[in-house]
């Protein structure tokens, strides 16, 4: 699977060509990018593949393999017709067999079940990469159907695309703005829900730079098939630049460009909407201040998602909403 | 089988009612099965309400809204309610006369109304406090758990009221007999949620 | 909801718009024009089809015998036969409308012609038909008739309650069937998560009808559960010990548990949703308070039983049918009752694997992980014992039992998916792909349905006392296996390649192969289903040749062969008494099956009562007022609902007697048939030589 998704891609640079028109139409050519786990670019994905080919070798061969076998042979052997094999009407109980039927099953989840252990924690989302340097932060935001993402350090802040520097771990925080909805980035690690008036987390890290493919995989309405996103690893050195690109090409995140975000629509819509802001299909926004995940966790909370107004324009040094601590934020354990 | 042994966990008819005693066998012990599954779906309530408890996003809490001294009458009430259709139940399986089940029953029928009585004026104070189901999840959750007690004892009031019709029309023949059986248990069983519901709810609310 | 509210909108929100077509008809482009003439044309489906069953009813007068004979019957036979005829129309709509979504999704590259809405409906209505009125329909019909036969009683404990929840399931089905014609179904799929099925983001009716369908079908399953349960309990025959039980009726008896058990947090989420959409409560809202993990665990406190709460029964029929057409008694009866109940109480432990990405901690997760495998040791345990059944047997490969090795092979491949999909790190991956999409159908075709399709075929005979068209039979079982490999293997593979559930269209090329493929099975089982329409035809064309009165088609082993094809509406002359596990075949193997009893007695059996179709109709429209904010129409049903129970609790003379003479004259009738009937070999049980008489002895089992 994993060599066959990895040879594939060129053939696929043909057959999208060959659909180019629906293609530019839509405006998502995406040949080229990474779309699976089984072709991970970074630990975490690399981790769940390995995870993923253990189990399924450890019960083809103890689980399926015996079945497929013995079962098409006990169908031939003893069928009705067949001449020489033993019939016992009223063989039904046979201790040795049943001590065997028990055991086998409860061997084999012995063994699965410790591999669960052990890859359910090595492989938390909610726990940090080992640290190699600072995580770089991001903060998630899902609206009706496109993400935002927020590097609150950077200050900046886009929409169809999530750059990254390879190598350095990234420590995201999401929630969402509307209903439910899951993040997920196939090639690097695995998905999480983000949920309105509550902070979930996510930790991954690229090894190499590439195009992948991030989504939403949790139904939200008409737009949902349009809610992608690409992930764009890139050198730190790159990394960098880009920000710088961002800061100086962006537009600010004020009130009228937040309207037009929260509004249900796709990125396509948004770009319209926003045609300043828009570079190659994506939202570049500036100025945006640190304290609008929380108010906006706050405000999903509330039911007011329209008094914003204190975190749009960026003011410098404005103390960050309280966020109170309510049954619905009690998942997120860390500060 | 002898007619000594019981059958089901409960009051048995006995010796004297040897038609209804065998009918009752299978429909008191549907009845059970019924009320194991009433008992879950009052299990899920609570769940929620537990968990709901901190969420009264800025309005009243149960400190504000619960009245004790209501809440001890109406216990008190259905307390004696239950009482009372104890005392109903034996004059159904002791040969009682028609009119002394009937006295039974209309006493343990008023209880009950009691009970409903002040639970709705309650409810209309929580009301006028601004206390409204739509203003949290809080009140969301107590809206949904109390009255659905309260919806039960009014089902369980509906019946004894045909019930007493039943007597009237037919007297004591074997249907009337089992649904006596039957609206007693329930109606002991919702003594029980009530009792849940004083200790979860009010007394915990409270404390 | 006040008084004014009620005579200025007499209709609520009923108006010209609900109409499927009408937005067609206002803004004719060609998205509208493609989606308004097929939800059009399904809405004309279903009006014609209920116009031409009423022509005929009319046309050959049965409205009458429609009425007493089946409607208002309490007898578990017509009310079994009536639940699974619910069923097989449910399933052909919900096939229809895979086989629609299958082929948006070949051609959905970039667009494809369905609208997101329109697709939307389509996968909630697909999901909520197949789980909620194909299978759980399908197999309460399947027990309802054959396991009373199975313990040897006259019936079930409460039949009149039976009647009415054959009338809820009926009309939360019918409601379902309405959203095609007026207005429109939910989108947030079967499972209808909050808040996107809240008012605030879905104000239309779509959730309504969701909504009251699901509470409809679950009060009537409960009470199903109920009465299975005490009827297993309370009603078997002299000497039916637990552990004497067939195992279908084992079966019968951990899922009517798991009905108890499992329905009623389904009833609380359902009803605490609709208090947040009709009186502005804040269970499962963002804002004030509202918390929507709370319905996310209700809704699979019930959502992982009721997994079990369906394949149970399937396993069931398996032992029958394994043990059956093996010519064999069951190996390890006793490991696979345990397995069973092993089954039934695990299946309480492992919701939370529905939602292993909301965030709770690595060691919540990889709790229920390792709980969710656990299920793998008993299901493991049922297919070698399975497989040891067949061992020194003699294997006949009729459809039933051709149903059945598919789905040890194919059900193999779903639970290990399963158990991948246990790991929660990998389940971070695939969880909310067609992955998750391929494992559950890997499990809930060959396991529930197949089992479902066998169980028609073993009990068809019984029911109808003919046998049905074997070549159509094997056609149809063929097709489903293969369409359902085609169909479903590249959906594991479009999963493990990114692809999320519920996607309408996709923009990259790399998936549209397999999506095509993937159509292609889809149409097979679309043919599949063509088969079994077929093979129904011509088994009624043919009935006369395939009779087999004397009731023991396939040698079977347990005592609903014991009786006449079709059975007396009194099951059995006299109650019987058994002695041993597979009580029939034991009686047969001693020479004392097709006794005449020495003396015959009268016997009671239930009146018929309208409360079934009354509470059903009025539970149904009831329905749909809420759904459309009808108030007063509401109100009238509520009362009505009210008087009708009122009036019930007061109608005695509610049993009819079947006199001693009868029965001993039809008992008779068929004792003679099963004399003048040739006791053939099971080389001859799918020939019209087979009249229902099994030969004996080992004889019988070899060629």
């Amino acid at each position: 699977m994993t060599s066959r998704l990895r040879q594939a891609r060129p053939p696929y640079v043909g057959v999208a060509i060959l659909s180019s028109t629906l293609l530019l139409l839509s405006g998502c050519a995406e040949s080229g990018v990474y779309l699976s786990f089984l072709n991970p670019q970074g630990p975490i994905a690399a981790a769940q593949r390995w995870h993923l080919i253990e189990v399924v070798v450890l019960l083809g061969v103890f689980v399926a393999l015996p079945i497929f076998v013995l079962l098409p042979l006990l169908v031939w052997r003893y069928r009705y017709g067949a001449k020489s094999p033993r019939y016992t009407p009223k063989w039904q109980d046979y201790l040795p067999l049943e001590v065997m039927v028990w055991a086998g099953p409860i061997a084999i989840i012995c063994v699965l079940g410790f591999l669960v252990w052990h890859y359910t924690h090595a492989l938390d989302p909610y726990k940090p990469i080992a640290p190699h340097g600072r995580p770089l932060q991001v903060q998630a935001i899902g609206y009706d159907w496109k993400w935002l993402f927020i590097y609150p350090d950077q200050g900046i802040a886009t929409v169809g695309v999530l750059a990254i520097p390879v190598e350095q771990p990234v420590a995201m925080r999401l929630t969402s703005a509307t209903v439910m909805q899951s993040l997920l980035i196939p090639a690097l690690a695995g998905q999480i829900y983000a949920m309105g008036g509550m902070v979930t987390q996510l930790h991954l890290k690229a090894t190499k730079p590439g195009r992948s493919l991030g989504e939403n995989t949790m139904y939200n309405g008409n737009g949902f098939h349009h809610q992608k996103f690409t992930a764009l690893a890139m050198p730190p050195e790159e990394f960098k630049a880009w920000v710088r690109k961002v800061r100086a090409s962006g537009v600010a995140l004020d009130a009228r460009a937040y309207k037009a975000l929260s509004q249900r629509g796709t990125v396509a819509e948004l770009v319209a909407a926003l045609p300043r802001a828009s570079h190659e299909g994506n939202i570049y926004l500036t100025q945006v201040s640190a304290a609008l995940f929380p108010a906006v966790v706050e405000a999903t909370m509330t039911g007011t998602p329209t008094a914003l107004g204190h975190v749009l324009v960026a003011p410098a040094g404005l103390p960050a909403p309280v966020v109170r601590k309510t049954a619905a934020s009690s998942m997120e354990n860390a500060p | 089988m002898s007619y000594e042994t019981f059958r089901y966990p409960g009051l048995n008819l006995g010796r004297a009612h040897p038609e209804a005693h065998d009918a009752a066998e299978t429909l008191m012990f549907g009845f059970w099965v019924f009320m194991m599954s009433d008992a879950i779906l009052f299990g899920m309530v609570f769940g929620t309400y537990v968990i709901q408890l901190d969420a009264t996003a800025g309005g009243p809490g149960p400190r504000d809204i619960y009245d004790i001294k209501s809440v001890l009458i109406q216990t008190m009430l259905l307390l004696a309610s239950s009482f009372t259709f104890g005392m109903a139940s034996l004059s159904n399986k002791h040969k009682g006369s028609p009119p002394r089940l009937l006295a039974w029953l209309v006493v343990t029928l008023l209880l009950g109304v009691g009970f409903l009585v002040f639970e709705v004026r309650d409810f209309l104070s929580m009301f006028d406090m601004g206390a409204v189901p739509s203003r949290s999840g809080f009140l969301s959750a107590f809206f949904d758990l109390v009255p659905l007690h309260g919806l039960h004892v009014t089902c369980a009031c509906i019946w004894l009221i045909c019930l007493v019709g039943q007597i009237a029309r037919y007297g004591l023949d074997t249907d009337v007999k089992l649904s006596v059986m039957r609206l007693a248990l329930f109606w002991h069983f919702l003594d029980i949620i009530w009792i849940a519901i004083f200790s979860v709810v009010y007394l915990a609310g409270l404390a | 909801m006040n008084a004014a509210a009620i005579i200025e909108q007499p209709l609520g929100r009923l108006g010209m718009d609900s109409l499927p077509f009408w937005e067609m008809l206002q803004h004719p482009t060609e998205e509208n024009l493609i989606n308004g003439f097929i939800g059009g044309g399904a809405a004309c489906v279903v009006v014609i089809g209920i116009v031409v069953v009423c022509a005929l009813i009319t046309f050959f007068g049965k409205w009458r015998a429609l009425w007493s004979e089946w409607l208002t019957s309490p007898d578990h036979k017509k009310i079994g036969i009536m639940y699974v005829v619910v069923a097989l129309v449910m399933l052909a709509r919900a096939v229809i409308e895979a086989i629609l979504m299958r082929l948006q999704q070949a051609v959905g590259l970039g667009g494809g012609f369905l609208a997101p809405d329109h697709f939307a409906q389509l996968f909630s209505t697909h999901g909520t038909i197949m789980i909620f009125f194909m299978a759980m329909p399908f197999l309460i019909g399947v027990i309802n008739y054959v396991m009373p036969l199975q313990i040897g009683a006259r019936d079930v404990s409460f039949p009149v309650l039976n009647s009415i929840s054959l009338g809820l399931t009926a009309a939360a089905a019918m409601l379902v069937m309405v959203s095609l014609v007026i207005g429109q179904f939910s989108t947030g799929g079967w499972f209808g998560y909050p808040p996107y099925t809240e008012t605030a983001f879905t104000p239309d009716v779509g959730p309504d009808y969701w909504i009251w369908a699901l509470t409809l079908s679950s009060v009537g399953t409960t009470l199903t559960g109920i009465n299975f349960a005490v009827t297993i309990y309370k009603e078997r025959a002299p000497g039916m010990t637990l552990m004497r039980m067939p195992l279908f009726t084992w079966t019968a008896l951990c899922t009517s548990i798991l009905m108890i058990f499992a329905m009623p947090p389904l009833t609380v989420a359902t009803a605490q949703l609709a208090l947040d959409r009709y009186l502005g409560f804040h269970y499962f809202t963002n804002a004030l308070g509202g918390n929507m993990m709370n319905f996310m665990n209700l809704f699979w406190l019930f959502g992982h039983p009721e997994v079990y709460i369906l394949i149970l029964p399937s396993f069931g029929i398996y032992s029958e049918v394994v043990a059956t057409f093996s010519g064999k008694a069951l190996f390890g009866y006793r490991s696979l009752v345990l397995a069973t109940m092993t089954i039934a109480v695990l299946s309480f432990t492992v919701w939370v694997h529905h939602f292993f990405t909301m965030g709770q901690s690595a060691n919540i997760n990889a709790v229920f992980g390792i709980a969710s495998m656990l299920i793998g040791i008993p299901t493991g345990v049922k297919i070698y014992e399975w497989m040891a059944t067949m061992y020194r047997g003699r294997v006949r490969l009729t459809v039933p039992m051709v149903y059945a090795i598919g789905f040890i092979l194919l059900f193999v491949l779903g639970g290990i998916t399963g158990i991948i999909l246990a790991n929660p790190a990998i389940d971070y991956q695939v969880h909310n792909t067609v992955f998750l999409v391929a494992h559950f159908h890997n499990v809930a075709i060959p396991g529930v349905l197949f089992g479902l399709l066998a169980g028609y075929h073993f009990w068809f005979p019984k029911v109808f006392g003919f046998r049905l068209d074997e070549r159509w039979g094997m056609i149809s079982a063929l097709c489903w296996l293969f369409g359902f490999m085609l169909a479903f293997f590249p959906l594991y593979a479009l999963g493990l390649m990114g692809l999320p559930r519920r996607t309408v269209a996709y923009f990259n090329p790399a998936y549209q192969p397999l999506e095509i493929v993937a159509f292609l099975g889809a149409l097979l089982i679309g043919c599949a289903l063509l088969a079994l329409l077929i093979q129904g035809w011509v088994s009624i064309k043919h009935r006369n040749e395939n009779r087999v009165f004397a009731g023991d088609p396939w040698d079977g082993r347990s005592l609903e062969w014991a009786v006449s094809a079709p059975p007396p509406e009194y099951n059995f002359p006299v109650l019987p008494v058994v002695n041993d596990a597979d009580a029939f075949a034991a009686a047969k193997e001693f020479g004392v099956a097709y006794q005449q009893p020495d003396e015959f007695v009268d016997i009671k059996l239930p009146r018929n009562s309208a409360m079934g179709p009354v509470l059903g109709g009025l539970g149904f429209v009831m329905a749909f007022g809420l759904v459309w904010h009808i108030w007063w129409l509401v109100i009238v049903c509520a009362l009505g609902t009210l008087a009708a129970i009122i009036v019930r609790g007061f109608a005695r003379d509610t049993v009819q007697t079947v006199p001693a003479s009868v029965v001993k004259e039809e008992h008779g009738r068929w004792l003679d048939a099963v004399q003048h009937a040739a006791a053939i070999s099971r080389a001859a049980e799918c020939d019209p030589a087979n009249e229902g008489l099994a030969e004996q002895g080992a004889a019988g089992a070899t060629s």
